[in-house]
């Protein structure tokens, strides 16, 4: 069992990791499958060839199957393919490396069937017995009397020990040993060809389009940690949705309030660093069903640009429509370092209280209500005054001059 | 279960020890292969020395192709040497000591599974039977009315008819396996020989050349990790942020940012998850300056010089007196 353990925590270290892990465990399974497959040719003229054959290629395209099905990325490939343009453009060549890398880890488990069937020889053997070539053994064909009919059949019976009948005319064991030496030559030529072909992909590719390569790598390795951030996101948005919820039903309920406590119970800790975020903030203002909706419809119809906002930009609503709900910070209290913690360098004082919050989902979408809370105290000279339009855009509202940003930081830097 | 926790940490430690791990496990891999390969001579004249040199020299060629796919130096190498010059300048004996380094890893398995067959002697008996003239065995088997040539083919088949009470196959195949070996035996030690001395001898010839080559080949390799790894973790935060802010985006009530003023600022106790999220990022927010970055990595490396970096200049204040010696300098 800790051996198990231990080979799945390495080979979840890392994605590509885990990808290779599931490649070689297919391989292994295919190769276990051949053996323990009870390989029974007919010894009939009109069944070897086709039981014979079919032996050889449709596990391999079983195995190719699978390893699509097994394998996570296909999924983010079909969403990345189907997805609408959005505010993010598409990008041909990622797509193209996520399905080239998908079908190359594919390939390697049908590879290791159709090279052992080959070494074995044993479907070789039951396809093509039936066109040997008697000269290759001096044997004269003619000369048992024979018909072409009889002939076949005898010779169909070759790959079965038990039945064969024909050892007068050619000795099973020789015309075995013959085929079977043709289809391991047929088994290490497809070997060599195989490894060719990676090498003079893996190894001359270097050559041609390295830094369009590197490029195509970084975002197709982006868009699969994107996505998986997006659902750690939306499990954590969950859980506080769930949390509130469940809160606010039970005060409901029991008509009490007794939500300040969360919230300001972190101005004793001095330690900053480890403070978690607060129910309120893994929501990151996303408190209805609607949306919620709308985020999750949104990150597929209209996925957002890749462009990250600086830190001392206003937060101008980009998705459309932001309904501008605002409430009024009631007990005007400092906007203390709870506030400035979480969000980009304490810049967002968002922050509003779940004692107030309970209101205003009956407030509804008010588009002209007027006022606005700053969180921030006066020490700031740059009070804005948001004015809210019915579509709910903050037009250039806070001026946020880049210079005195800069300025603040360059002040900031020099000091240490 | 602690040792093999020990193996694996002490062949992770370096990139060399990854590579020596690799090449012994493929040497393993051909060890394996051979025994579960079933060798199957056809015993006649004109298929015999085919079958016999194909399955002693294809497998090599495979397992030295294998050899040289696998191993990260391989990707170093060709990435090096096909480079931009940009604003490093090339240096051709570091890309010559990857390139043996690759080779000579690659080069193990083939050997083993050469000297495996030499050692095993199933494929000479096949491939040189039909050369050994019969006239030093008695108890040839002349009564089945074949020709000669098709009677010493059929040496390496055991379960043939015509051998059936006679020792004449046994003495041929111990003869001709006694050959290979011989031979097998004289490889592995000249092969060793050569090994010994080259590495006794080396230290002779350009050390100090060999010793700055091997560090910067060491580097490449080693910078080549870190700038995945942080590729990796750019991705990681870019992600991050990308996904919270498009949260943000759909926030319900207003959010009124503003630049903090001074004063508050140096107040403010930065939260290190986040000093750490915005150093991951290195400033770099958007796509362009994503696919600019990686577009320069390849065309333009940057220079082997990291002074600025590391060493920030410091102000040092010195009291002398007044002759003008120095009294106490303080940082």
């Amino acid at each position: 069992m800790d051996k198990f353990r231990m080979m799945a925590q390495i080979l979840q270290s890392n994605q590509e990791s885990f990808m290779n892990g599931i490649c070689g465990i297919m391989a292994l399974a295919s190769a276990q499958l051949y053996t323990s497959f009870e390989f029974n040719c007919p010894c009939i003229p009109e069944y070897n060839y086709s039981y014979g054959i079919s032996m050889l290629v449709i596990p391999p395209i079983w195995f190719f199957l699978l390893g699509f099905v097994l394998n996570n990325n296909v999924s983010m490939l079909a969403e990345e393919w189907k997805r609408p343009m959005g505010q993010r453009r598409k990008d041909p060549a990622v797509m193209r490396y996520m399905c080239v890398s998908i079908s190359q880890r594919s390939l390697i488990a049908p590879a290791v069937w159709i090279s052992v069937t080959l070494m074995d020889g044993k479907s070789f053997l039951c396809a093509y017995s039936m066109d040997l070539d008697m000269s290759e053994f001096g044997k004269n064909v003619s000369g048992y009397g024979l018909s072409q009919e009889e002939l076949l059949r005898t010779l169909a019976k070759i790959p079965c020990k038990h039945i064969y009948d024909g050892q007068h005319i050619l000795s099973r064991e020789a015309a075995s040993r013959y085929i079977n030496c043709i289809s391991q030559a047929f088994g290490w030529l497809f070997l060599l060809i195989i490894t060719i072909a990676a090498f003079l992909i893996r190894a001359i590719r270097p050559c041609f389009t390295q830094a369009a390569f590197l490029k195509t790598k970084y975002w197709s390795h982006y868009v699969d940690t994107e996505r998986k951030v997006f659902d750690e996101t939306c499990t954590e948005h969950a859980k506080g949705f769930a949390r509130i919820c469940i809160k606010q039903y039970f005060e409901g309920i029991s008509g009490e309030i007794q939500s300040f406590q969360d919230n300001l119970h972190g101005d004793d800790s001095d330690d900053e660093g480890d403070k978690p975020a607060t129910d309120e903030d893994k929501l990151m203002g996303v408190r209805r069903l609607d949306t919620m909706n709308k985020v999750l419809w949104d990150w597929h119809t209209c996925k957002p640009p890749l462009t990250l906002r600086k830190s001392g930009d206003a937060s101008t609503g980009q998705n459309g429509d932001c309904s501008i709900n605002a409430s009024k910070n009631q007990n005007g209290n400092v906007c203390d370092k709870t506030d400035l913690n979480e969000g980009q360098n304490g810049f967002r004082c968002g922050y509003v209280n779940p004692g107030l919050e309970i209101g205003q989902s009956e407030l509804g979408k008010e588009h002209n209500n007027a006022s606005f809370s700053t969180e921030q105290n006066g020490l700031t000279n740059r009070h804005s005054n948001a004015s809210t339009s019915q579509n709910g855009f903050m037009n250039g509202c806070v001026s946020s001059p880049g210079n005195t940003q800069r300025k603040a930081w360059a002040v900031y830097y020099s000091k240490v | 279960m602690d040792r093999l926790k020990l193996v694996l940490q002490y062949f992770q430690s370096n990139s060399e020890s990854i590579s020596n791990g690799i090449c012994i496990i493929l040497s393993l891999i051909s060890v394996k292969l051979y025994t579960s390969f079933d060798f199957n001579c056809p015993c006649l004249p004109q298929y015999n020395k085919m079958y016999a040199l194909g399955v002693m020299f294809v497998p090599p060629i495979i397992l030295f192709l294998l050899g040289v796919l696998v191993n990260r130096h391989t990707g170093v190498l060709m990435e090096e040497w096909v480079r931009p010059l940009g604003k490093r300048t090339k240096n051709p004996a570091v890309v010559k000591f990857l390139l043996s380094s690759v080779f000579q890893r690659s080069l193990l398995a083939p050997m083993v599974w050469i000297l495996m067959t030499l050692l095993d002697g199933k494929c000479f008996i096949c491939a040189f039977s039909m050369n050994v003239d019969p006239k030093y065995f008695t108890g040839i088997p002349n009564s089945t009315g074949l020709e000669l040539i098709k009677i010493m083919a059929k040496v390496p088949c055991k379960e043939d008819v015509i051998f059936k009470n006679s020792s004449f196959r046994k003495a041929v195949s111990r003869y001709v396996r006694c050959y290979s070996q011989a031979i097998g035996w004289s490889i592995l030690l000249f092969f060793i020989f050569l090994g010994a001395v080259g590495r006794v001898l080396k230290p002779c010839f350009n050390h100090a050349t060999f010793l700055q080559t091997r560090y910067w080949s060491n580097y490449l390799d080693i910078e080549q990790k870190l700038f995945d790894e942080t590729c990796v973790l750019h991705a990681r935060d870019f992600a991050r942020k990308c996904v919270v802010q498009f949260f943000e985006n759909m926030r319900e009530d207003v959010t009124v940012r503003m630049p903090l003023s001074s004063a508050l600022r140096l107040s403010t106790i930065h939260n290190e998850y986040e000093e750490e999220e915005e150093e991951h990022l290195h400033g770099i927010t958007r796509q362009d300056q994503v696919d600019h970055l990686l577009q320069t990595w390849y065309e333009c490396k940057p220079e082997l010089d990291v002074t600025r970096m590391a060493y920030k200049p410091k102000v040092c204040i010195t009291w002398e007196d007044i002759n003008g010696k120095a009294m106490f300098s303080e940082v």
